[in-house]
């Protein structure tokens, strides 16, 4: 056999696995990124020292551990305290005034992964005297990233990027305020997290839940194909009150995208949208 | 042959040797050229560094944007860049590979297996070995293979690597691969 022909049957199996994954536990990852999968799934498939996809549809069609580990596989949860620092700054600048012209305040941190900027979300509110009047919704398709983030205990060995992160995003206290240093952890204050609700939410197939004021979804979308980023921004644009803000990764964007024309950017290295009014 | 993109790996000294691959290559090449550098976040982009270098338009690449001849796109730094099915490319923030993102192997790797024997796969400086299995993927799949000269690289591990990999391969100095695009012309044809 040739290599092309085992390169057709590869991407075989890999249509079966992932038409097999929906079939047995209706998990729908037919408009995410092709290549991604793929570099996801023949990386579990290595890890677990099976010949093929084939043998990872069978074992994941009998166990549904299996299942839970290619659902982690799939999600990417590379995360850190206050990433990309600007963004956070520009939500301090320019969306915080606005959100303080509301009497409550919902937030959607859409793909909350373990939670890290559910923190620094909550951190930021708190420093600008909002968080007692915001409900935040931390929503992940992964419920065991979701148990990591309701913990709010983390590695401390990244703890100096955090604080350089931290200041950088215009931090007005100090960093170590907000945790305990125990062994090699770090503990964020649950008093951060009294205000946030954690949920398991699938953007494929689930519906909108709130009216929120701010929504975040940062490096997501661009693990999904154009017709999927689509559908889930419609989700968004559906999910938020006119004048609403959306915050995207700063190497995603609504241009060309179906909803578009429902949104002025308000700053274009952030990726910060505003929905128009009268939409 | 009829090429239908050329994929470029590169790291350390890097930045120096595009300037003399990408040199004088007319808006006429009925192709899109992809590269993966591994160079520190920059807020400038890429196409300052190599503004006047040709007629070609230079651009960072952009996720599910589609593939268009006579462009060179360079991944984003930080960012895994892969080639889909539908001519699009995707960005991604998987680990790193070969201590690297963007990794020249995801690049290789998903582009081979996009324009099979229509990829031509271009290795030059470098001091690690990523873009090695790349390449083997690119070869395999029917695509070409060019290495930079060893002796005349800056960094040789990275085009050591790759020649360890591949069997079939031209090794050619910058200035015969700047020569060797060049002579694609219009028709893509070797």
């Amino acid at each position: 056999m040739n290599e092309i022909e085992l390169l057709e049957i590869e991407n075989l199996e890999l249509q079966l696995l992932i038409e097999a994954i929906y079939l047995r536990y209706g998990y729908d990852f037919k408009n995410y990124t092709k290549s991604h999968l793929k570099r996801r799934i023949l990386r579990r498939v290595k890890l677990d020292d099976l010949k093929n996809i084939t043998q990872l549809t069978e074992k994941m069609l009998y166990d549904r551990e299996v299942l839970k580990q290619i659902l982690l596989d799939l999600s990417i949860n590379v995360t850190e305290m206050f990433r990309f620092p600007k963004f956070f700054k520009d939500l301090r600048e320019d969306i915080i005034p606005l959100l303080k012209t509301y009497p409550s305040i919902n937030i959607w941190h859409a793909g909350c992964s373990t939670g890290e900027e559910v923190i620094s979300m909550a951190i930021l509110l708190k420093e600008e005297g909002l968080l007692n009047r915001v409900n935040i919704y931390a929503t992940d398709i992964n419920e065991k990233v979701l148990d990591i983030a309701k913990e709010g205990i983390y590695s401390i060995e990244n703890v100096k990027k955090w604080t350089r992160n931290y200041q950088e995003a215009g931090g007005k206290k100090s960093f170590s305020d907000y945790y305990t240093a125990k062994y090699d952890h770090a503990i964020f204050d649950q008093d951060l997290l009294k205000n946030v609700t954690f949920l398991e939410h699938n953007l494929v197939i689930d519906k909108t839940f709130i009216d929120a004021n701010l929504i975040i979804c940062r490096n997501v979308l661009i693990y999904f194909n154009k017709k999927l980023q689509n559908q889930v921004l419609e989700l968004f644009e559906e999910s938020l009150i006119p004048g609403g803000i959306i915050g995207i990764g700063s190497k995603e964007s609504l241009k060309f995208t179906s909803v578009n024309e429902k949104f002025e950017n308000i700053n274009s290295t952030t990726k910060i949208y505003k929905k128009k009014i009268g939409c | 042959m009829k090429y239908k993109a050329i994929v470029i790996g590169t790291s350390a000294g890097g930045v120096e040797a595009l300037k003399i691959v990408l040199k004088d290559i007319e808006s006429t090449i009925e192709l899109p050229i992809i590269i993966v550098i591994h160079i520190n976040e920059r807020s400038d982009g890429f196409s300052k560094v190599y503004e006047g270098l040709n007629r070609l338009i230079i651009k960072e690449a952009e996720d599910k944007e589609d593939i268009k001849n006579g462009i060179i796109y360079f991944a984003p730094s930080n960012y895994h860049l892969s080639i889909e099915d539908d001519y699009r490319f995707s960005l991604s923030l998987e680990e790193k590979v070969n201590y690297s993102r963007p990794s020249i192997d995801i690049l290789f790797k998903s582009a081979a297996e996009v324009y099979t024997d229509g990829l031509l796969g271009i290795i030059l400086t470098g001091a690690n070995s990523d873009g090695a299995l790349g390449l083997e993927k690119i070869e395999k799949l029917g695509g070409k293979c060019i290495v930079q000269d060893s002796e005349e690289a800056y960094f040789d591990i990275m085009p050591l690597s790759a020649l360890k990999h591949v069997s079939t391969c031209d090794i050619m100095s910058l200035d015969l691969i700047n020569r060797y695009i060049k002579k694609l012309g219009g028709k893509n044809c070797e």
